[in-house]
């Protein structure tokens, strides 16, 4: 099977997302997204809306900003948050949100064309939290292949 | 000190064989071997020697690819072409490993959070680099960044901290910019020349041209 890396990451904004604070963030917003959705591998993005500058609407708090995505690699992923213009915005990133002492980002594999729900991704967060990164949720620097991972979807078990 | 990594750097030592290395390498693309000929000004059987001599060695990578858009009967058999490849080596002596120092102190720069201070720090140690009527792209190719010019920028061909940035790209590249703004303090010139523009397989600061005097 062939096998898709999702990658979620979450931050706490200093402010609210339409403070002033927040507004040069929000602005780079829409450059930023168009070019992951040009980058080779892109397969898709959580949106918040149709507007460039909304964000992802969820239930885990005011200040929590999500972005969550899949690619078709590793090498895809790292090319475009750590080789594109996507870097000059990352190195901002204490302008507009907190440090956070916790990991904040986790990414897993899943088989292509499945579409990760948010939940999927916090949960997966919470166990790289927990237990450290393992073959189910890692990271870019304790990175675990697809073929070390054995796909057990929940919901598609629950489909049948 | 590795005896492998010795073995593979002296092949360099071969004052021909490393202008035919530097040669590929200077390229950042395939190159045929009678390219490498014509540039290095030596007969297409003696590049083509070295060439292979350098993928024996593993620091040159081959591959076979139409060097002209013909196709069919006619066109040829594909040129054997040759680009450098991944991996580093290094030979000390004696021994030293500040690569291992590198990685645990760029963890516990990153666990503290002192990423700022770190590009402080680094652009003390930029303004360090430059020795008296330096120029810009010359310190850059002392240093092993390997410059180059492309539409009005310099770009840099290599990453020198290549482990470190690969496993903290963040706080390495903004080590980088403060060593390169640093640089450009100590040479004079406006230090927001030098800027984040990374892509894949290269550095990730990029130098604009018009503050260059």
């Amino acid at each position: 099977m062939l096998m898709h890396l999702a990658q979620l990451n979450i931050a706490h904004m200093r402010a609210p997302v339409d403070s002033p604070e927040l507004a040069s963030f929000v602005a780079g917003l829409d450059p930023i997204d168009r070019l992951a959705e040009a980058t080779p591998g892109f397969v898709w993005r959580l949106k918040g809306g149709d507007a460039p500058e909304d964000t992802v609407k969820h239930d885990y708090g005011d200040d929590l900003l999500v972005n969550f995505s899949v690619w078709e690699s590793r090498e895809a992923l790292w090319d475009y948050v750590y080789r594109s213009g996507h870097l000059e915005f990352l190195q901002r990133r204490r302008e507009w949100f907190l440090r956070m002492a916790e990991p904040s980002s986790v990414m897993w594999w899943i088989p292509e064309g499945y579409e990760p729900r948010l939940a999927e991704g916090m949960e997966r967060l919470e166990r790289l939290r927990r237990e450290g990164p393992t073959p189910e949720a890692f990271t870019f620097k304790d990175f675990y292949d697809s073929s070390e991972v054995v796909w057990r979807p929940a919901a598609a078990e629950a489909r049948k | 000190m590795s005896g492998d990594d010795l073995d593979k750097v002296a092949v360099l030592h071969d004052p021909v064989r490393r202008a035919v290395y530097d040669y590929v390498t200077s390229r950042g693309r395939e190159v045929g071997r009678n390219e490498v000929a014509e540039a290095v000004g030596i007969q297409r059987t003696l590049a083509a020697f070295h060439l292979d001599r350098l993928v024996e060695a593993g620091l040159l990578d081959a591959g076979f690819r139409r060097l002209t858009e013909r196709t069919g009967p006619g066109s040829g058999r594909p040129a054997k072409v040759y680009h450098r490849a991944p991996g580093e080596w290094q030979v000390s002596v004696p021994a030293r490993d500040y690569r291992t120092l590198a990685l645990v102190l760029a963890e516990a720069v990153e666990s503290l959070g002192g990423e700022e201070r770190a590009e402080q720090v680094a652009r003390r140690a930029g303004a360090g680099f430059a020795r008296q009527d330096d120029d810009l792209v010359g310190v850059l190719r002392r240093r092993g960044y390997e410059p180059y010019e492309e539409e009005g920028r310099v770009r840099l061909r290599n990453c020198p901290f290549h482990v470190p940035a690969e496993e903290h790209p963040l706080l390495v590249c903004s080590v980088n910019l403060g060593l390169c703004r640093g640089l450009l303090e100590a040479l004079g010139q406006d230090t927001s020349a030098a800027r984040l523009d990374p892509r894949p397989e290269e550095c990730c600061v990029t130098f604009s041209k018009n503050n260059e005097n």
